[in-house]
């Protein structure tokens, strides 16, 4: 007895997956990027793209509540499905965090000042490198790579409360600088949420996988410590 | 987890010299629905048949170990096969009534095991079974019209009415809806949903599908011993855990529908 034609369509849902989530990982790297370099065209692609980005998620999530529907998925295939909508729906979010700083960068239009942190970029980059490692988890079934990956979330943690820091002083330094700041801030901000959203994807692959549904995200543990100087990771906006 | 309804110790089943099921440990709860799933031939039906003594009018069948029921082992000699029969009845997976009427099939059954009740008493009786099983409104107008007249799944209803009537504690069900279309299947379900408030509930079944919807619990059979020809229990859980994680990889395969 085989299912070659479940294990067929499984095979097209993870390889959907691994495409939208390579759109979303350029979609970090391109708004980061256009960011610091103040592009605002390249922005506009990137809020243009975020489209595209949508309807991907939803044609997956169409694929696989068919496929629940039609071929009665049970246990270890259930499972993989069930986390397949919610990485998708993951992906989607980070997608707009994405969207988001290209939003930011053009609503700031043409203002110079303070300069666009270099760590924006460097969070940018190591949350695009988490999400893509978190999706050869999943499709690989590593638990070991998926249960390590969380961990390097304070590393973005850690960029954010720099970026926090200095800009703190930069409205101390210019207080009419405040409006800049929010801005600027906001974009670090969807970053370092972006990467706690590849820790959810990092949980869902560890469900899929045993069955286990453990929470991962270690910042809240964090802040409960008094003298962690962690600013609260959510958005004042 | 309930309290146990049938307990079975070390239960091996035999054809002659063929060792069927092997060394079986399991308590099945009370009060709840108990799927038994497996491959084909892996002695799915024969496990169910000894839990109420039912093999034994196999010849050549013989069973070791124990079934505990009540505190009683069913297979001590002192026990009345027929009595088990009576307080674990079963339900096969071909409609079987009796070529006699509705009415007749309930209360011929009721005869034989000693009702002493007067026509009235009879009548309350029948009525009671035939409403337990969900046949009443259909079959009130036409009682004594022969039970072979009904639809397939109704006669499986009338089978089932025949066993409650009989005032069982646990119903055996060994594929109770294979013969019948979606419908009538999904009513023989939602009865067994009702059925299980009064009475423990085992049953067999082919479709792993029907096993998810309907049980409580599920008990995975799968071949084992000495060149894979005797079968065993291999896991027993809620059927949720079954069914969305099993621990067993041999259950996940089947499951699935990967197996072999």
């Amino acid at each position: 007895m085989t299912r070659k034609i479940l294990d067929q369509q499984l095979r097209e849902v993870k390889e959907k997956l691994l495409i939208l989530g390579n759109m979303v990982e350029r979609a970090l790297l391109e708004s980061a990027e256009a960011f610091r370099r103040r592009d605002l065209e390249a922005s506009r692609r990137v809020v243009e793209k975020d489209r595209e980005i949508n309807d991907r998620r939803f044609a997956l999530e169409a694929l696989t509540i068919g496929l629940i529907a039609t071929q009665q998925p049970v246990a270890g295939d259930l499972r993989l499905l069930a986390a397949v909508l919610e990485i998708a729906g993951e992906l989607e979010r980070i997608g707009d965090y994405a969207k988001g700083i290209a939003i930011i960068n053009i609503r700031m239009g043409d203002s110079p000042q303070p300069p666009v942190p270099a760590e924006i970029a460097m969070m940018s980059q190591k949350a695009a490198d988490m999400l893509h490692r978190a999706l050869l988890a999943f499709v690989n079934r590593d638990t070991e790579a998926a249960r390590a990956i969380p961990q390097e979330d304070d590393e973005v943690d850690a960029l954010y409360l720099r970026i926090y820091r200095d800009l703190m002083g930069a409205v101390i330094r210019d207080p009419s600088a405040i409006e800049q700041v929010n801005w600027l801030l906001w974009a670090a901000h969807n970053l370092e949420r972006a990467a706690d959203r590849v820790t959810n994807i990092c949980e869902r692959t560890v469900y899929a996988i045993t069955g286990e549904m453990t929470e991962m995200d270690a910042t809240w543990d964090e802040l409960e410590r008094e003298d962690s100087g962690l600013p609260r990771p959510r958005s004042p906006f | 987890m309930e309290p146990v309804a049938l307990e079975l110790r070390n239960l091996s089943v035999y054809y002659g010299a063929f060792l069927a099921v092997k060394d079986v440990n399991l308590a099945i709860p009370r009060h709840q629905i108990t799927a038994i799933i497996g491959p084909s031939g892996v002695g799915k039906s024969t496990l169910l048949r000894a839990l109420n003594r039912m093999n034994e009018l196999v010849p050549g069948c013989r069973t070791e170990g124990e079934v505990l029921f009540d505190g009683m082992n069913i297979y001590d000699p002192r026990v009345d096969p027929v009595e088990v029969r009576r307080r674990i009845g079963m339900v096969f997976q071909k409609p079987n009534p009796f070529p006699k009427s509705i009415y007749e099939n309930i209360a011929w059954g009721l005869r034989i095991n000693g009702f002493r009740g007067n026509r009235a008493q009879m009548d309350e009786a029948v009525e009671g079974a035939l409403r337990a099983a969900a046949l009443w409104d259909e079959v009130k107008d036409k009682l004594h019209q022969s039970g072979l007249s009904l639809s397939g799944g109704q006669q499986q209803r009338l089978c089932i009415a025949r066993v409650i009537a009989l005032q069982p504690e646990v119903i055996l069900l060994d594929e109770p809806a294979s013969a019948l279309d979606p419908i009538a299947t999904l009513k023989i379900e939602e009865l067994m949903r009702e059925l299980k408030r009064d009475y423990t509930i085992v049953i067999v079944t082919h479709n792993m599908q029907q096993a998810a919807r309907v049980s409580d619990y599920t008990a995975m059979m799968m071949l084992t011993g000495e060149g894979e020809r005797s079968g065993t229990v291999i896991e027993f859980d809620r059927t949720k855990t079954i069914f969305t994680n099993p621990r067993d990889k041999r259950t996940e395969d089947y499951v699935t529908g990967r197996f072999g």
